[in-house]
């Protein structure tokens, strides 16, 4: 029994960090919970992993709000480029 | 009226799509030079395949769909070339420990609850040193998932990758990021 619930620090983490896109299965967050009540370190790793979820979303907010531009030298050599190709 | 549907109005390429283009990019390969090699590449293919042009779908879904197209075939080539990427272990990876921390990986107490910090600008800028210094694959897959907010499928297709891949990758980068929050801001 306890076997089957019995997993690495490696697989708790794992679990840990697919939980924070909510994409943990039950069985899995079982077996993660069970982990932590033995391993100090991974329940440690669960607390600082929530906050460093917390701080990306916020980021993730500028992140997503950044857009990318071509300069005008850039578009004008890409326009020259695609003339000699049409041409060629 | 027939012909007209499939009108394809390549001088205005440039001026209409570029931007566009370029920014789809640089989200799936996190690198400006490749981005815009690639916005020219499917520039060039959009030209020469123009009479295939249908008007279906708009001008630039058609131009995204090419563009979509040399991306996977860019990650085909890498996937292939170095299946895996160098990351710094965290956990033993063979022996009677494996699957335990390595010792230098193991999480440390922070001085600071890192909630109460979000609107620090140094923080950001130490976050932002900690993601770029992930290898280039990682990056752009803990991008696209944490701050794009792809979903997972999505992810998959676009950089041809499998899904158990995929949270490998995350898992890798997420300690990693940890670890590395940790020794610059949490614990300096």
């Amino acid at each position: 029994m306890f076997k089957k619930l019995k997993i690495t620090c490696d697989e708790a983490t794992m679990i840990c960090d697919k939980n924070q896109y909510g994409a943990a299965t039950l069985f899995n967050k079982i077996k993660l919970n069970f982990h932590v009540i033995i391993c100090k370190a991974c329940a440690l790793y669960i607390r600082q992993n929530r906050a460093l979820t917390k701080i990306y979303k916020r980021h993730s907010k500028e992140y997503k709000a950044v857009k990318h531009f071509l300069s005008l030298e850039e578009k004008e050599a890409l326009k020259v480029a695609l003339e000699k190709y049409k041409n060629s | 009226m027939e012909e007209e549907k499939g009108f394809l109005n390549t001088e205005k390429w440039v001026d209409n799509y570029a931007d566009y283009m370029y920014n789809y990019a640089i989200v799936r390969v996190n690198d400006s030079d490749l981005a815009k090699d690639l916005v020219q590449e499917t520039l060039f293919a959009g030209l020469k395949s123009a009479k295939n042009f249908q008007g279906k779908s708009t001008e630039r879904t058609w131009l995204i769909s090419i563009l979509k197209r040399k991306i996977i075939d860019y990650y085909r080539k890498i996937n292939s070339k170095n299946g895996q990427v160098e990351v710094r272990k965290a956990f033993y990876d063979n022996g009677e420990r494996q699957g335990d921390w390595l010792e230098e990986a193991v999480p440390q107490n922070w001085r600071e609850q890192p909630d109460k910090l979000f609107e620090n600008e140094e923080l950001k800028t130490k976050l932002n040193a900690c993601i770029t210094a992930l290898p280039k694959k990682y990056r752009t897959v803990f991008n696209m998932k944490t701050l794009e907010e792809f979903e997972t499928e999505t992810i998959c297709e676009e950089l041809d990758i499998t899904a158990s891949n995929l949270w490998v990758i995350i898992h890798r980068a997420r300690v990693q990021l940890r670890k590395c929050m940790g020794d610059n801001w949490f614990n300096d």
